[in-house]
C-alpha cells in the first residue's frame, strides 16, 4: 500500500506525540475528569466491587458550611496566593532589570538569584520557617511595622504580610527573574537609543517603553507563579486535600470535591492575572 | 560623578538582595556546626564557639541518608532521563509535520500545565493502587515516559521553540541524503539541542528531586526520599531519641534541624555549582519564553 507524502507525514508526526496522548489520557485527562465525577458521588467499597451513590453537591456545601478547618485553610491559601503574586513580580522585574545592567560580578549575582530555584521544596521551606531562618530581620521592631500594625486590618494586611514574607518572596522569584531577564534581552537596544536621542530620561523610558514590551513576559511569568504556589506541597489547601482522602465516612470523594474548589479559584486568578496583563490592540 | 554614584547603588541594592539570599543558607551552615551551649548562648549569634558534627551525625542517622540519598538519586535521575529525551521526540513531532488538529494538541499541552497536582492525586492514587504500584517506582517513571512528568509542558515547549529555530534546510538536506524522521531527529537534532537539553535536564532533575506531595503520596513508606524523610524528621527524632528522660542532649534543637536540611539540599547544591553556567545560560538563549 502506497500512501501520499502527506499522508505518510502526518502519521509520523501523530508516531512522535502518540507516547504524550496516551499519557495525557491514561495519567491526567482520566485522572482530571474522574475526580469531578467522584466529587459528585459518595463510594462504597464492598466486597463485589466499588459502589457509587450520587451525592450531587453535598460534598461541596459540606466544605464550606459544616466543616470548621477547610474554610480558613482555603481563604488563607488565596490571600497567599493573591498578595504573593504581584510582590512576586514586581520584585523579579526589579531584579532582572538589575541584573541586565552591564555588571562586573554579573555572573556571580545570577549564581546566587537562582540558588532558590535549586533548593527550594516544602520541607526545606518548613525547616526554614520553623527555625526563622526565613525571618532575616526581625519586622516588629521597626517603626514602620509597628505604624501600619496600629492601621486597621484591612489596609494594613499587606504591607505586614509582605515584612514578614520578604525572605520566602524573594525565594519564589527565581524562575520570573530569569523569564524576565530573557524578555529584557529580546528589546533591542537601538530603541532606547532613539528615546534618549528624543531627550526621555530613565523613568519616562520604564513606563513607556520597557513595561510594555515586557508586558507578554510578566503575564507567563504570573501564571507561572500562581501555578507554582498553587501547586506547592506546603500550603494549607494541599494538605487538607491529603489529608482527607481516607476519610472513613467519605473516602475520596470528599477530597475531590475540595481539589476541585480549589482548582476553580486558581483558573479564576490566572483569569484575573490574564485580563490584567493581556496583550492589548495597538491603539494608534 | 553622577555615573559613579548610579553605580554605587545599583551595587549596593544588588549585594542587600543578594544578602537576603544568602541569609537563610548562612544560617543553616553557622547553626548546624552549633553545640547545645552555643545555641542557648545569646552572646554567639554567627560563629559557633567550638565546631561540631555531632548534628550532622544525628540527623544522617536520623534521615536514614545512606538509604533515603540513594533511593532520591535514582528517583530523579531516571524519570529526568526519561522526560528530556520523550519531550524532545513530542516537541519534534510537533515542531516538524503537519497533522490534523496540531493546535489542539499544543493547546491542550500548555492546558496540562495550569492543573495543579493535587486536583489529580486523589483519583492517580486510585488508579495507580488498582494498577498495584503504590509504593513502586513506576508511579512516577510511568507519566514521566509518557511525557506527563513534573512541568513536563514548560519542557515540550522550551524544546518547540528550540526547533522551530532550527533552519528547515537542514531536514530538507539530510532528507535528500535519505535519512528517515528518526535519524534526522537524532543525528542533527539532538547534536544541536545541547544546551536545550542540559537546561530541561538539570531543571526535571531539580524539580523531582523537591516535589514531596506526588511522591510522599504515592510512594508512600516504602521508599523514602530525602525531602519526604526531612518533612518527616522531626516525628523521626522524637522515635529515635525519646526526651523522657529531660536530658539536654536528647531534645531536637536548630542545629540538628539546620543539619538535616544541608544534607537533603547539598546534593544538589553541589550539582547547581558545578553547572550553573549552563543552567542560567542556556535558559536564556533556548528561550523558554517563547515568542
Amino acid at each position: 500500500m502506497k500512501l501520499s507524502k502527506k499522508t505518510r507525514k502526518a502519521l509520523a508526526g501523530y508516531l512522535y506525540i502518540s507516547p504524550w496522548i496516551i499519557g495525557f489520557v491514561i495519567f491526567t485527562a482520566y485522572p482530571f475528569f474522574y475526580s469531578l465525577y467522584l466529587s459528585f458521588f459518595n463510594l462504597d467499597f464492598t466486597v463485589f466491587g466499588i459502589n457509587s451513590t450520587f451525592v450531587g453537591l453535598k460534598h461541596y456545601i459540606y466544605a464550606f458550611r459544616t466543616d470548621a478547618s477547610f474554610p480558613i485553610q482555603f481563604w488563607d491559601t488565596i490571600i497567599d496566593i493573591v498578595l504573593s503574586t504581584p510582590l512576586i513580580l514586581v520584585f523579579s522585574l526589579i531584579a532582572a532589570i538589575l541584573l541586565n545592567n552591564k555588571l562586573k560580578a554579573r555572573a556571580f549575582f545570577r549564581l546566587l538569584y537562582f540558588l532558590p530555584v535549586v533548593i527550594i521544596s516544602g520541607p526545606v521551606i518548613s525547616e526554614l520557617v520553623i527555625n526563622n531562618a526565613a525571618q532575616i530581620v526581625d519586622p516588629r521592631k521597626y517603626f514602620i511595622y509597628n505604624f501600619f500594625s496600629v492601621l486597621p486590618n484591612t489596609i494594613s494586611y499587606p504591607f505586614i504580610y509582605m515584612l514578614n514574607h520578604l525572605v520566602l518572596i524573594l525565594w519564589f522569584s527565581g524562575v520570573q527573574i530569569i523569564l524576565l531577564l530573557a524578555g529584557l534581552q529580546k528589546i533591542n537596544a537601538g530603541i532606547y537609543e532613539a528615546a534618549k536621542i528624543d531627550g526621555a530620561n530613565n523613568w519616562i523610558i520604564f513606563w513607556k517603553i520597557t513595561l510594555p514590551l515586557i508586558k507578554p513576559f510578566l503575564l507567563v511569568a504570573a501564571i507561572y507563579t500562581i501555578v507554582d504556589l498553587a501547586s506547592f506541597a506546603n500550603n494549607p489547601v494541599n494538605i487538607s486535600i491529603t489529608q482527607r482522602m481516607f476519610d472513613i465516612d467519605k473516602p475520596y470523594s470528599y477530597s475531590a470535591a475540595l481539589s476541585w474548589i480549589y482548582f476553580f479559584s486558581v483558573m479564576i486568578l490566572i483569569g484575573v492575572a490574564f485580563l490584567l496583563l493581556r496583550p492589548r490592540e495597538e491603539k494608534i | 560623578m553622577k555615573r559613579i554614584a548610579a553605580r554605587f547603588i545599583l551595587y549596593f541594592i544588588l549585594i542587600s538582595i543578594g544578602y537576603a539570599y544568602l541569609y537563610p543558607l548562612l544560617y543553616m551552615f553557622t547553626t548546624s556546626f552549633m553545640t547545645v551551649e552555643d545555641l542557648v548562648n545569646p552572646t554567639v549569634s554567627w560563629i559557633p564557639s567550638k565546631m561540631t558534627l555531632e548534628n550532622f551525625k544525628k540527623s544522617w542517622n536520623v534521615l536514614e541518608a545512606s538509604k533515603t540519598l540513594l533511593n532520591s538519586v535514582y528517583l530523579s535521575a531516571i524519570p529526568s532521563i526519561l522526560q528530556t529525551l520523550v519531550t524532545a521526540l513530542i516537541a519534534y513531532g510537533l515542531s516538524r509535520f503537519k497533522f490534523p488538529l496540531k493546535r489542539l494538541w499544543l493547546f491542550l499541552i500548555l492546558a496540562t500545565f495550569l492543573i495543579p497536582t493535587q486536583v489529580t492525586i486523589v483519583t492517580k492514587y486510585m488508579l495507580f493502587s488498582r494498577l498495584g504500584i503504590i509504593g513502586n517506582p513506576l508511579v512516577s517513571f510511568l507519566p514521566a515516559l509518557t511525557g506527563q512528568g513534573i512541568r513536563s509542558s514548560i519542557f515540550i515547549l522550551l524544546y518547540y521553540n528550540f526547533f522551530n529555530m532550527l533552519p528547515k534546510a537542514f531536514d530538507e538536506a539530510a532528507e535528500l541524503d535519505g535519512a528517515n524522521s528518526f535519524q534526522i531527529f537524532y543525528r542533527i537534532f539532538l547534536p544541536l539541542s545541547i544546551p536545550a537539553i542540559i537546561t530541561t535536564f538539570i531543571f526535571s532533575l531539580v524539580w523531582y528531586w523537591n516535589e514531596t506531595l506526588l511522591t510522599g503520596m504515592l510512594l508512600g513508606n516504602e521508599i523514602k526520599t530525602l525531602p519526604i524523610a526531612l518533612r518527616d524528621f522531626a516525628a523521626k527524632f522524637a522515635l529515635m531519641f525519646p526526651a523522657a528522660d529531660g536530658s539536654a542532649a536528647n531534645r531536637i534543637n536548630e542545629g540538628i534541624r539546620m543539619a538535616a536540611t544541608i544534607i537533603t539540599i547539598l546534593p544538589l547544591l553541589i550539582t547547581y555549582l558545578v553547572l550553573q553556567r549552563q543552567f542560567v545560560e542556556s535558559l536564556e538563549r533556548t528561550g523558554i519564553t517563547g515568542e
